[in-house]
């Protein structure tokens, strides 16, 4: 019997179990929720039309039922921004935060099960002054209002 | 393992409101260190709240999320004493789970 041969085996077997394990964790029965899905298309976009497209809608409507709340004009940290977003469109499903002139545009998306009011609140990263979306879906539609939010990093707050 | 999330969740009225505070760097991968390297990137891309197994938000998050990012919302069907879970899971594959009840 070849030592060589069977040492070979013994390590093809392990990989092969190795690899059914992963599978097997990497599938997570049960848990397969939104949650655990990352568009990673939809957040490297640098435009409303490209993160349209990955996030598979259409062009959206400017809508007057979605209100921004506790939301500065003027933000002096670009780091920490706070952000409030209600929807009062009906049917809102998920309400997402678009920054136009980041990097990626966009920040992130939130699903609202029924159930869950459409408001929340969050702290977002602004590079510079900008327009910033809030992109609601509802009843498979798209809907966006949109605020300038001025930012001024280098701490005299003009 | 990351730092212990702090939630708060409230009966304000017939919903409940949940506030909660996570710690993590999210890192944008856009910055540079003192040698002109770039830092990776190192972020939450998901999270997940649920009330006695029922999830009441999910989220998908990208790097432009603040440091020790904050969210706060409100659901209805809550009572004192329900058990409030939360989940994250960064793009490390590194994640967190914790949980509070209703008050």
């Amino acid at each position: 019997m070849n030592a060589e041969r069977r040492e070979a085996l013994r390590a093809g077997g392990a990989l092969t179990l190795l690899t059914l394990v992963t599978a097997a964790g990497w599938l997570r029965p049960g848990e397969a929720a939104a949650a655990d899905v990352w568009n990673k298309a939809a957040f490297e976009t640098h435009s409303l039309e490209e993160t349209m497209k990955a996030l598979g809608g259409g062009t959206p409507a400017a809508s007057k039922d979605i209100v921004f709340f506790s939301t500065p004009d003027i933000a002096e940290n670009g780091a920490v921004v706070p952000i409030g977003i209600t929807s009062n469109v009906p049917k809102t499903e998920s309400i997402a935060i678009l920054i136009e002139k980041n990097p990626n545009m966009l920040a992130a998306v939130f699903d609202v099960p029924p159930g869950t009011e459409p408001t929340l609140s969050t702290r977002i990263k602004m590079q510079q002054t900008s327009n910033v979306y809030a992109l609601v879906k509802a009843d498979g539609k798209y809907h966006v209002a949109s605020k300038e939010i001025k930012v001024t990093l280098g701490g005299c707050g003009g | 393992m990351a730092d212990p999330m702090k939630i708060r969740a409230n009966l304000v009225g017939d919903a409940t409101e949940v506030k909660v505070l996570m710690s993590h760097e999210m890192e944008t991968g856009q910055r540079k260190d003192s040698q002109g390297k770039t830092i990776p990137a190192w972020f939450i891309q998901n999270v997940k709240v649920t009330h006695n197994d029922k999830v009441v938000l999910a989220a998908q998050w990208g790097p432009a999320v603040a440091k020790n990012p904050f969210v706060s919302f409100k659901f209805k069907g809550g009572a004192k004493g329900d058990r409030i879970r939360i989940t994250w899971t960064d793009n490390h594959d590194d994640t967190r789970t914790d949980e509070v009840t209703i008050a």
